[in-house]
């Protein structure tokens, strides 16, 4: 056993390259497993079952295997299954091509953006450091906003080519909608970015864990209070407050869920897929939740410190917890739950939004968008930046 | 009326000489905000309402010519039909048109289980329009807190008729039977339930920005137009017509509790809203003192001319065997003097009207139902023009259309 494990040991220490494919492999499978996983089969049965905690219902359950219920786990299966059974239909008067390319356009932008989101820190193996980031991309936040803006052809594809008159409003809402919020997307986040100086998600974390509320300027030299904050973590959320609130906003605008779902409007105009059916109808659901996973995990990464877990600190094979030493090992299983905990609870709060509020209108959605959100969006940005270059 | 006095900022044409051409659209008779079935075509420019017409009809069953080929008291499980929604309203309204072309008053008691089965019935009438009205916006929870003060509601009716919608529960000359003997503590279960879920669904969205925005100034109707199309009920008191059948021409036990009616004078969807919600409150109260104040007593008339006689006197004597064949025979039956009557409830969305004419026979020559909800479907091109697509929703689900007694 020990020979077997020496010999391979020697093999990945003479072969750097190797290493650093098979890790290419290991973390893209990793991330595609857990965005599908996640996002196409356990996100929709949260969906159910905290709605319906929410209304007071019981909840899908009936969904059995040889008896097994599962809480209803199995109705996601039950859906896939149903889905691709289902007639899979074409308007007579669509174009086939553009019709099936758009449901795969809208989940394949979502899934492409997860490959610059960091799942951890860097890791060592076989003298080669590893970054747990399939594309480390040193522009990250970029890729993921030009993935947003992508995904929402999708939308208007389905919109435009259905040859609907509902879905061509629902189209047409949501290139409207979309084209409002990129701008306050990009801008409220810039003030955080403004605190990190780069565009690099694994930077931003480790700024994070770097610092604490003491160090930043002006809340630091507050008399007594500058102590107590040094025990803080400088997380986004602390530092942009109004920053977070607006891009947790602009989030939900862009997956285009309840209040801002207009595109869908399912009681107004039916929505935009209303001639899509089986698979490819769920395609769009599922891209709904693809992206409802990758906001939690920007949202965690900008503005909640990413993996880092206060009191924890992680130095070369050792683990310190408020003073305590740690097995390395576990140190880094609580980083990961850490970061775990924190997408999770994005996600529940996501479907809390989604299920307590009532929709806008169209043009209340612009006057949000326009008025409200993009002035306080530049006000945060020119605040932040006048403030740092006072303190400098 | 035309969208150049409704919104005048819009024109039909642009300035630079290029025509728009309007996008025609049709909602419905499929479609999920159109309450059971009925048309709108919608002219739009971009998402503004510039035309509309609405077409009503796919429901229509034939009731008022059905009901003149079936004896007197036949024509009660019709009306269940007419508001599926709050069936006991119609039920009662029919029954009471009928006693009043006979002539003859029901006892006591039979006014007070009227009431209180009318407000039932009322509290889940507003109940599922408010409720409705949510769910469209999006705001599903909300829709299913109110289902579920609903649901307490429709069992408490259930266990008194034995039927959740087609009840048939009133009877020419009183009602089929007395209320349940634990009726009161049952109802102090329903009251608590429904209480609870108007907080609830208070807390929702009485204070959500959202949802205010999407109600308040949206499908304002003027008083002068209420007025010309004659609406009525919660609709019309929103728009300050200070009018409710209940208390301006009582009939049951109306005239003996104390209840306020709600009015606003906005007109608009916000306005509807809050009138719907304080009349569940006042319906509650209704009930409280109906129980309170309710004697003891029969609950139907004993005349042999208007109702069965009790089974047991027809199996031990001659006079109520022959009077209970008078009435079950074809030919013979309840047979009100020649004439008409106009006789008017309060229902769920507002003066609920029979007009029945006799010729002396055993069949109605004519009944003629005025449906709350028509004039104010009337009106809808009105409300809707100049609003946005989406308004259509929120703005058509405060008139609570209820194509049973729309279309008849």
């Amino acid at each position: 056993m020990h020979t077997a494990l020496d010999s391979l040991n020697a093999a990945m220490s003479a072969h750097p390259l190797l290493v650093q494919a098979l890790a290419a492999v290991a973390k893209t499978v990793f991330m595609m497993t857990v965005v599908m996983l996640i996002g196409g089969l356990i996100l929709s049965w949260v969906e159910r079952k905290q709605s319906a905690i929410m209304q007071d219902r019981i909840g899908a359950n009936r969904a059995a295997i040889l008896g097994v219920r599962a809480w209803g786990l199995f109705h996601n299966l039950a859906d896939a299954a149903k889905g691709i059974l289902k007639e899979d239909f074409i308007p007579p008067d669509a174009n086939p091509f553009l019709h099936t390319l758009a449901p795969f356009l809208a989940v394949s932008t979502a899934v492409v953006a997860f490959a610059v989101l960091p799942f951890g820190g860097t890791v060592h193996l076989w003298g080669q450091s590893v970054d747990l980031t399939i594309a480390p991309l040193p522009i990250g936040i970029l890729f993921v906003w030009a993935m947003m803006g992508m995904g929402v052809y999708g939308v208007v594809l389905a919109g435009y080519v259905s040859n609907n008159k509902f879905s061509l409003l629902g189209c047409l809402r949501a290139t409207a909608q979309v084209i409002s919020y990129e701008v306050a997307t990009g801008l409220t986040v810039l003030g955080a970015l403004l605190f990190y100086r780069s565009l690099d998600f694994r930077d931003m974390v480790a700024w994070q864990m770097g610092h604490n509320l003491g160090q930043v300027p002006f809340l630091g030299h507050l008399p007594d209070l500058g102590a107590v904050l040094a025990h803080i973590p400088a997380w986004g959320v602390f530092l942009q407050p109004l920053g977070f609130v607006l891009f947790f906003t602009a989030t939900i605008v862009e997956m285009t869920r309840i209040p801002f779902d207009l595109p869908e409007g399912e009681s107004e105009i039916i929505g935009y897929n209303i001639e899509y059916s089986g698979m490819k109808f769920m395609i769009f659901m599922m891209s709904e939740f693809v992206e409802s996973l990758l906001f939690a995990w920007v949202i965690v990464l900008v503005f909640f410190g990413g993996w880092s877990l206060p009191g924890l600190h992680l130095g070369d094979g050792v683990a310190v917890l408020f003073g305590h030493a740690l097995p390395y090992a576990s140190g880094v299983a609580l980083e990961a739950a850490a970061m775990a905990l924190k997408i999770v609870f994005f996600l529940w709060f996501q479907m809390l939004v989604r299920w307590s509020l009532p929709r806008f209108r169209y043009d209340q959605i612009m006057h949000l968008g326009w008025k409200i959100m993009l002035p306080l969006a530049l006000a945060n940005l020119a605040v932040t930046g006048v403030l740092g270059v006072l303190a400098r | 009326m035309d969208i150049a006095q409704k919104l005048p900022q819009w024109k039909a044409g642009r300035e630079d000489g290029f025509d728009i051409e309007p996008l025609y659209i049709n909602m419905g008779p499929s479609h999920p905000a159109m309450h059971g079935t009925v048309k709108m075509v919608l002219k739009l420019d971009g998402e503004t309402v510039v035309g509309s017409e609405v077409e009503i009809g796919y429901l229509h069953r034939c009731f008022e010519k059905t009901v003149e080929m079936k004896t007197w008291n036949q024509v009660i499980p019709y009306t269940d039909r007419l508001n599926y929604v709050s069936p006991l309203i119609n039920n009662m309204g029919y029954c009471l048109a009928v006693e009043k072309l006979l002539g003859v008053k029901v006892p006591e008691r039979t006014d007070y289980i009227r009431v209180i089965m009318c407000e039932l019935s009322r509290i889940g009438d507003h109940l599922t329009c408010i409720g409705a009205g949510a769910m469209e916006l999006g705001a599903l929870t909300a829709f299913l807190y109110f289902l579920k003060a609903r649901e307490s509601s429709w069992q408490l009716i259930e266990e008194v008729t034995g039927a959740r919608l087609t009840i048939s529960y009133g009877r020419v000359g009183g009602v089929v039977r007395d209320l349940p003997a634990n009726f009161a503590e049952r109802w102090a279960w329903v009251r608590s339930q429904v209480e609870q879920n108007m907080e609830e669904v208070s807390v929702l969205l009485n204070t959500n920005r959202i949802f205010l925005d999407r109600m308040k100034g949206v499908g304002v109707m003027p008083l002068d137009r209420v007025l010309s199309y004659g609406m009525t009920g919660p609709f019309a008191r929103s728009s300050g017509f200070d009018y409710d059948v209940r208390r301006d021409e009582p009939y049951f036990a109306y005239d003996r509790v104390r209840f306020d009616v709600p009015v606003r004078t906005d007109g608009d969807n916000w306005a509807r809203y809050q009138v719907r919600m304080e009349e569940i409150r006042q319906s509650v109260r209704i009930i409280d003192q109906a129980l309170a104040q309710m004697p003891e007593g029969p609950v139907r008339l004993e005349d042999p001319k208007v109702t069965l006689p009790r089974k047991k006197e027809v199996y031990s004597n001659i006079e109520a065997l022959m009077n209970h064949f008078k009435l079950l025979m074809p030919g013979h039956g309840i047979r009100p003097p020649q004439g008409e009557i106009y006789s008017a409830v309060e229902g769920g969305n507002g003066e609920l009207g029979f007009w029945l004419v006799s010729d002396g026979g055993d069949r109605p020559w004519r009944v003629r139902v005025r449906p709350p909800c028509f004039p104010i479907m009337s009106g809808v091109e009105e409300l809707i023009l100049g609003e946005q697509v989406a308004d259509i929703v929120p703005i058509f689900g405060s008139v609570n259309m209820i194509g049973g007694e729309l279309d008849r």
